[in-house]
């Protein structure tokens, strides 16, 4: 198995805090990896790390064996047409319509004339059943529309890797299916190979062929959906069930609660 | 030793904001230019900015004139020299009102404007998703802003002047009884088109690059957060009218102090 | 908002700034002079300039043929040199000339009033770099006052 991504060793810090700490990854060409753990562990960061947007401190994050963060700039916007991203607001131009926002990439990156453009705009709408809404402008979508809208504007120039931010955050049942239904059907259809981000237990573990569970700064579980449920990590227990308090504390750091209302001894 | 330290973090902070803002200005501006793409988004900020903000430059203008021309009537009337009002108009509004007026009004329509829409488009992450496409905001978000209230900005200030002095006519002519034909005669005689309206130009140019470049930077580098916006904003209008009016005195100086 | 229309406003835009120019450029500010046009300077030297300034007219029977171009001291007599640009137009000036610096009405703004002098054969023109010899200064107020009152303790 050929890995498209390989991060080694990444260590990365932000205003002093340690966010990563010696972390190593692997995501493979054509399947579905997700990255897991509790909110707020930046999980988010590690997409864009992923995507060059950040600079590790120490360690190695490589596309196809290129170095991401020793590529000049120009480098970077090349290979850069090969990922796509899919942010947690979906990110739509709120200036242009739907329409407008999915043929942007094209019109940036590609020579093609306007009615090749049109037809296949409305092809990747068609894909996620937005086709009707093309004419829509962005603040007239719902939520999981843009959502899904913007999924088909990740899509538009055929990107090797795509990554998800945290796709069915704040979605209702219907759309979070739908989105379900849409990311592996265009996983199996496009033979992409996707990231993604998230913290719902029950969808990942259909969709994902290989999970990463992070918590605490490190890698604290990782394999196959069926691994993972069999796992004897306690944090990754109580991660997947959903526990309030365990591994991963229910409290913040700080100190003793004696200490703080008793004073010191 | 508290506030000692905090003067340091603040100096740093300040230092450091001057850096991100330079380089950001290198980045938009330096980039190779891409005139056939940049060339109609430019245009359409040039109607966001410019247009837009013509309604206001328009009544202000002629409401300043009108002012003007009834202060200026009521004393210049009293040395017998009401005939002066046509240059007292258009000087003020040519070396002074007109570039400052205009800035002010342009960093609170536009300016502030434009820093909450860079804000906003750095909060929903559009930015970042410009980045992951393989394109570059500042060329395609910031530097066709840039040009747009750079050249916009001129053009108000020129309505604006040409707008009060005629403001000032309606008041001075056609209400207060000036002779229509001294107003315009000795206005003629005492403007010097290098020295009033050319000098009044270059300080909107300069005027029109620092108000812009507040605005978009302090979008570009808000907090993303509504209340960092927010403070984003009121920093734009504040800042700009402080830098214009500090630059304004320095400029003049330079322009008409030095004889 | 098409683009059409965006494209249409903005031009609507230029049109306007253009005009607004114009108004400024024609009805505003005075042609000819000092924006490009042709002139030529004339030099006078005076014992008293009184408040003349650079930029000040020089009318001739009351037109403007020119402006005040620089004021500056002769640096051997110490007497005020002024410099005055002519418009090209006006350029048959006779050498016997006369420049005055006058004022308009009591308390008005100083300028230069230039009488044109007779023209006989063997008089030539004033040109370019041209001194005019026959000056007469600026009346000083607080000096008309003292003769008055001198005159008086007599």
């Amino acid at each position: 198995m050929e890995n498209l991504l390989e991060i080694d060793n990444l260590t990365f810090s932000r205003s002093g805090r340690i966010i990563y700490d010696d972390i190593s990854l692997r995501i493979v060409k054509g399947k579905t990896t997700a990255i897991m753990g509790p909110s707020g562990i930046g999980k988010t960061t590690m997409l864009r790390l992923m995507g060059g947007q950040l600079k590790p401190d120490s360690g190695d994050i490589r596309f196809r064996g290129e170095s991401i963060q020793s590529m000049k700039r120009n480098r970077l916007f090349t290979v850069r047409r090969q990922m796509s991203m899919l942010f947690q607001s979906g990110a739509l131009f709120t200036d242009m319509t739907v329409f407008d926002n999915i043929a942007f990439p094209l019109r940036e990156h590609t020579k093609l004339s306007e009615s090749v453009i049109k037809t296949l705009v409305l092809l990747k709408l068609q894909a996620v059943g937005l086709r009707g809404a093309a004419q829509l402008m962005p603040a007239e979508l719902s939520g999981g529309m843009a959502r899904r809208a913007a999924l088909a504007r990740a899509i538009a120039l055929d990107p090797e890797l795509i990554m998800y931010d945290e796709p069915f955050a704040g979605q209702d049942p219907i759309s979070m299916g739908v989105l379900v239904k849409l990311i592996k059907a265009l996983n199996d259809a496009l033979q992409l190979t996707s990231v993604v981000v998230t913290h719902d237990v029950t969808e990942v573990l259909t969709i994902a062929d290989y999970i990463y569970i992070l918590a605490e700064k490190k890698v604290i579980g990782s394999g196959t959906p069926e691994q993972i449920k069999q796992s004897d990590s306690p944090l990754v227990q109580q991660f997947l069930k959903g526990q309030a308090d365990g591994p991963v504390p229910f409290h913040y750091p700080s100190d003793d609660i004696e200490h703080t209302f008793l004073g010191a001894k | 030793m508290q506030w000692l330290a905090s003067i340091g973090r603040n100096t740093i902070d300040t230092v450091g904001a001057f850096g991100r803002a330079f380089l950001m200005l290198l980045g938009a501006v330096i980039a190779k230019p891409q005139l056939i793409k940049n060339t109609p988004l430019t245009i359409k900020q040039i109607y966001v900015v410019g247009v837009q903000s013509l309604l206001i430059i328009v009544v202000s203008g002629l409401f300043i004139g009108m002012v003007m021309a009834l202060q200026g009537y009521t004393i210049l009337v009293g040395y017998g020299a009401e005939g002066s009002l046509g240059p007292m108009v258009a000087l003020s509004l040519l070396r002074e009102l007109g570039p400052v007026v205009t800035a002010l009004l342009f960093a609170g329509r536009a300016g502030s404007a434009l820093t909450a829409e860079i804000g906003l488009m750095k909060a929903t992450e559009q930015l970042s998703s410009l980045e992951m496409m393989a394109v570059d905001p500042l060329r395609r978000i910031v530097a066709p802003r840039l040009w747009a209230g750079i050249i916009s900005m001129p053009m108000l200030a020129i309505i604006f002047s040409a707008v009060g002095i005629l403001g000032g006519h309606v008041v001075g002519v056609d209400w207060l009884g000036v002779d229509a034909g001294s107003y315009w005669s000795i206005m003629q005689s005492s403007v010097d088109w290098n020295e009033d309206v050319v000098n009044g130009i270059i300080k909107t140019f300069v005027f029109a690059f620092v108000i812009t470049w507040i605005a978009i930077f302090k979008g570009y580098d808000a907090i993303p957060t509504s209340e960092g916006i927010s403070k984003a904003t009121t920093e734009t209008v504040v800042f700009s009218s402080l830098a214009v009016l500090g630059l304004d005195f320095i400029l003049t100086a330079l322009m008409f102090g030095i004889e | 908002m098409s683009s059409r229309k965006v494209e249409i406003m903005v031009g609507l835009f230029v049109v306007l700034t253009l005009a607004a120019g114009l108004l400024l450029a024609l009805k505003a500010v005075n042609q000819g002079m000092s924006n490009g046009a042709e002139t030529y300077t004339l030099y006078a030297k005076f014992d008293n300039i009184g408040g003349l300034k650079a930029r000040s007219a020089v009318k001739v029977g009351g037109v403007i043929v020119g402006r005040v171009d620089s004021i500056s001291l002769d640096p051997d007599g110490y007497t005020p040199v002024v410099a005055l640009k002519i418009s090209q137009e006006y350029n048959k000036f006779p050498e016997t000339s006369s420049v005055s610096i006058l004022t308009s009405g009591l308390l008005g703004e100083q300028y230069v009033g230039f009488q044109p002098g007779f023209s006989i054969d063997g008089i030539a023109d004033l040109g370019e770099g041209d001194y005019i010899s026959d000056t007469k200064s600026a009346l000083v107020l607080e000096d008309l006052i003292g003769q008055f009152l001198f005159s008086k303790n007599d």
